[in-house]
């Protein structure tokens, strides 16, 4: 434990910028880019994200399924490289973490990066976890890979995580395997492994998605527990706006491999400035609230990523296409404007209509 | 099978006393579906012999009944039989013991051969909208199939009527032909409704028709069964883990825990003031779309651990184990699902919002006060309140600490297909013999 504070010091001092194009938050990534050749065209999964964290924040990211959320977390801890060693995926634009780039960083630096400085829970405890091996072995493996201790010391510290995050008699529990745990005791097992060296930024994919409302409940609690101990950057990752709602502090919504709109929770919920956003609000029942008027879903389909639409790629769904003049949500792609505090958004709209639409149309209906 | 008459004895009484009660209530039309003591066990089997070793108690006596045209939600956790509950309703799996009666008739006994003509009556919508579907049958394939095996002659033919019920949910009718791959998991799931409206069911049974769909495709789909409903008459039992979805689409809703229902009420109340203690822990932990409301006053409770396991559910109360109101009587009795206030059934001693049923037992058992976690939503940058007791004024009960421990003990030493319940220090396995807990527990020890 001594070893890993005094890890956690140093990296938790300031940082001296030394790169040519200094980063000024903990966590940046810039125009990132991810695509995938395949046969029957270019995957453009992630296509120009921008976003910056600080430690000891959270940020949320939401969208549908296959709207680039979780290539983004992948790409950042740079396991898109791994299995095909880089031959089929193309990925461009700079990830900055901690001063530190890591998409042209050489794969062994990643590597003693991930697991150490940011390490990821994932949504699937079960296939996470290698079947084979008990509990304590796989924390004790993500721990020795990072320090040079006994396996004794190890399996000390394993004990210790697993109690931490709220496993009963750990001491015990650390000889079990995988399919003994229930799914919430999973998931914190996978979170113990995830902190076995107080990493830094936590990627959390869809952490409660196969978890009962309780377990969820108790998952995102000590989730917020951890963070505020170790001070860690969370990016975490789901489509539930009541769990963004409820832990982030930053919300990044993502189309088709972009980001649609960026800003602070509050402001996310109390005025978002674009339509998608608007139709996830609309489309979401509410537990809080007696609902007696209908859904308001966002019509069609997510959109191909191979055929990404023209211009917005949200136009072909979006109810305000037409409104802006001359077309130009079909011919030409918005980019992300500040339209308040820290507040961005990717709409053609004019501030006027948007306001209008929300105050007016949106926001009674929810 | 022995223990079906005792549950079906033992519900008997509650049952009396809930019937006529209801009989009264207003909005009281005409009974479609009455289930009364449903039981389904599923056996345990070990050794060359296979012999039943033990039973999974999936749904353990439930009664309710479901009326024309309204909608009855189900909720609980994962485990808690609601979806073996569905499959025996629909009668896809026999039940153990009880009885289910549809308009009136006694289906419960009823073969496959018996079965058939209710076949049309009773259709059901499937959670993954990828498995329910044949990959090597066409569209018009699928959702043709109830008339080829009920031998009905749709007026126009049968494509027509197929190219129909596919507009109806929302599909062109040029995909008669086409493949389930072709299509996204949204379209999948309106494919599964068309087949499940073809023959103009009456009861249509839904086992979480939207989980595995994206906010926004859930939306419509929740719209599509609205509009459906209301256009053809339809009475649903939708089975949903999602407790914002089943507020949204049901008139009104069961809350089930270890194969029993804990709370049946209408949708109004039981969101409002939740009687029982489950329920309202259930409404408590499901987050809520409002980043202002973190840091005011809602609380949170959270449960500890896990649910027991089904094969040997706790005595007594069967939430006694988690509830952060339990006393003695809830590890000794079970208690009736009763209405306590019109159109609203709940089994507990110490109900919230009502009146308590057992007033005279106060002491709370050890395991209560550690049983949840009160925590208040605040911002990551302000203290969370520390874990609170619900009931301040209650006395400890020293005596039950060792019990705890006992059977915590106990409970990992139980074999090992148990073990992934196991070892939650919320979650005790009491003995079946409660007046000694310590004595039994001693031996089974060693």
């Amino acid at each position: 434990m001594t070893e890993l504070s005094k890890t956690g010091a140093a990296v938790g001092e300031p940082v001296a910028e030394g790169p040519s194009k200094p980063p000024t938050a903990f966590l940046e990534v810039r125009d990132l880019k991810v695509h995938f050749p395949t046969d029957d065209g270019l995957v453009k999964s992630v296509d120009g994200l921008s976003f910056k964290l600080e430690r000891g924040k959270t940020l949320s990211i939401v969208g549908e399924s296959g709207s680039g959320k979780s290539v983004t977390s992948l790409a950042i801890m740079g396991l898109h490289r791994l299995g095909a060693r880089g031959k089929n995926v193309k990925m461009s634009g700079e990830i900055w973490l901690d001063g530190k780039e890591l998409i042209g960083a050489a794969p062994d630096d990643v590597r003693r990066l991930r697991g150490r400085d940011m390490a990821m829970i994932f949504q699937d405890p079960l296939s996470a976890m290698h079947p084979y091996y008990t509990v304590g072995n796989q924390i004790v493996e993500a721990y020795r890979v990072h320090n040079n201790v006994s396996k004794k010391v190890a399996r000390t510290r394993a004990v210790e995580l697993l109690d931490r995050v709220g496993i009963p008699e750990p001491a015990k529990r650390v000889d079990s395997y995988p399919h003994e745990f229930s799914g919430g005791m999973r998931q914190r097992a996978m979170i113990a492994m995830s902190l076995a060296n107080n990493p830094q930024l936590l990627i959390a994919d869809e952490p409660t998605t196969a978890l009962d409302v309780t377990v969820q409940a108790q998952i995102l609690d000590l989730i917020r527990d951890l963070q505020k101990e170790f001070e860690s950057a969370v990016v975490l990752i789901t489509h539930d706006l009541g769990v963004v709602a409820e832990i982030a502090d930053q919300v990044l919504v993502m189309y088709g491999g972009r980001c649609v709109e960026r800003g602070p929770v509050e402001q996310i919920f109390a005025e978002p400035q674009h339509p998608y956003t608007w139709g996830l609000l609309g489309s979401m029942p509410r537990i809080d609230r007696e609902q007696t008027e209908r859904l308001v879903p966002v019509k069609g389909q997510p959109p191909s990523l191979i055929n990404v639409p023209s211009g917005c790629a949200f136009h072909p769904r979006c109810p305000y296409a037409d409104l802006p003049k001359g077309g130009i949500t079909r011919t030409q792609r918005p980019e992300l404007q500040e339209v308040g505090g820290d507040h961005f958004s990717a709409c053609h709209l004019s501030p006027e209509d948007r306001t209008r639409i929300w105050t007016e149309e949106i926001a009674p209906k929810l | 099978m022995s223990e079906t008459p005792v549950s079906v004895t033992k519900k008997a009484e509650p049952q009396a006393a809930a019937v006529p009660a209801q009989a009264t209530s207003p909005e009281n039309g005409e009974v479609l579906l009455r289930v009364e003591g449903l039981v389904k066990h599923f056996p345990i089997k070990k050794g060359i012999l296979q012999r039943q070793v033990a039973a999974v108690k999936a749904v353990d006596g439930i009664d309710f009944e479901v009326r024309k045209g309204e909608t009855l939600g189900v909720v609980g956790e994962s485990g808690c039989g609601k979806s073996t509950m569905g499959r025996v309703i629909t009668k896809l799996i026999e039940p153990t013991g009880g009885k289910i009666e549809f308009e009136g008739q006694d289906i419960t006994k009823l073969g496959t051969r018996g079965m058939r003509p209710l076949r049309r009556d009773i259709q059901m919508i499937f959670q993954d909208p990828y498995g329910s579907l044949n990959p090597r049958h066409t569209i018009g394939s699928i959702v043709s199939a109830p008339f080829r095996l009920q031998g009905v002659e749709p007026e126009g033919g049968v494509k027509k009527e197929v190219q129909r019920l596919l507009e109806l949910v929302g599909l062109s009718p040029e995909h008669f032909n086409r493949y389930p791959h072709e299509f996204s998991g949204g379209q999948r799931q309106r494919i599964g409704i068309a087949r499940a409206l073809a023959l103009k069911p009456k009861l249509v049974v839904a086992d979480e028709p939207v989980s595995a769909l994206d906010v926004s495709i859930q939306a419509q789909v929740v719209n599509l069964m609205d509009d459906l409903q209301s256009e053809l008459g339809l009475t649903y039992v939708i089975i949903a883990h999602d407790l914002s979805v089943v507020r949204h689409v049901s008139d009104r809703i069961a809350v089930m825990y270890l194969g029993k229902i804990v709370e049946l009420a209408d949708r109004t109340s039981l969101y409002e003031a939740p009687m029982h203690p489950y329920t309202k822990a259930l409404m408590s932990a499901v987050p809520v779309p409002d980043p202002t409301r973190r840091g005011a006053k809602s609380e949170r409770i959270l449960l500890k651990g896990d649910v027991p396991s089904p094969i040997s559910p706790p005595s007594g109360c069967r939430f006694h184990t988690r509830c952060w109101k339990a006393t003695e009587i809830c590890k000794t009795s079970e208690p009736p699902l009763l209405q306590l206030a019109p159109g609203r059934q709940v089994a507990c001693h110490h109900p919230e919002n009502a009146e308590d049923q057992a007033p005279d037992d106060t002491t709370l058992l050890a395991v209560a006060k550690e049983a949840i976690e009160v925590v208040t939503l605040a911002r990551t940058d302000t203290e969370p309140e520390p874990a609170t007791e619900s009931e301040p004024d209650s006395e400890p009960e020293t005596s039950d600490v060792a019990d705890v421990t006992d059977a915590a003990d106990e409970t990992d030493a139980a074999d090992s297909g148990d073990a992934a319940d196991s070892g939650d220090e919320s979650e005790v396995q009491p003995s079946a013999d409660a007046d000694e807990p310590d004595d039994v527990q001693e031996s089974t020890d060693k």
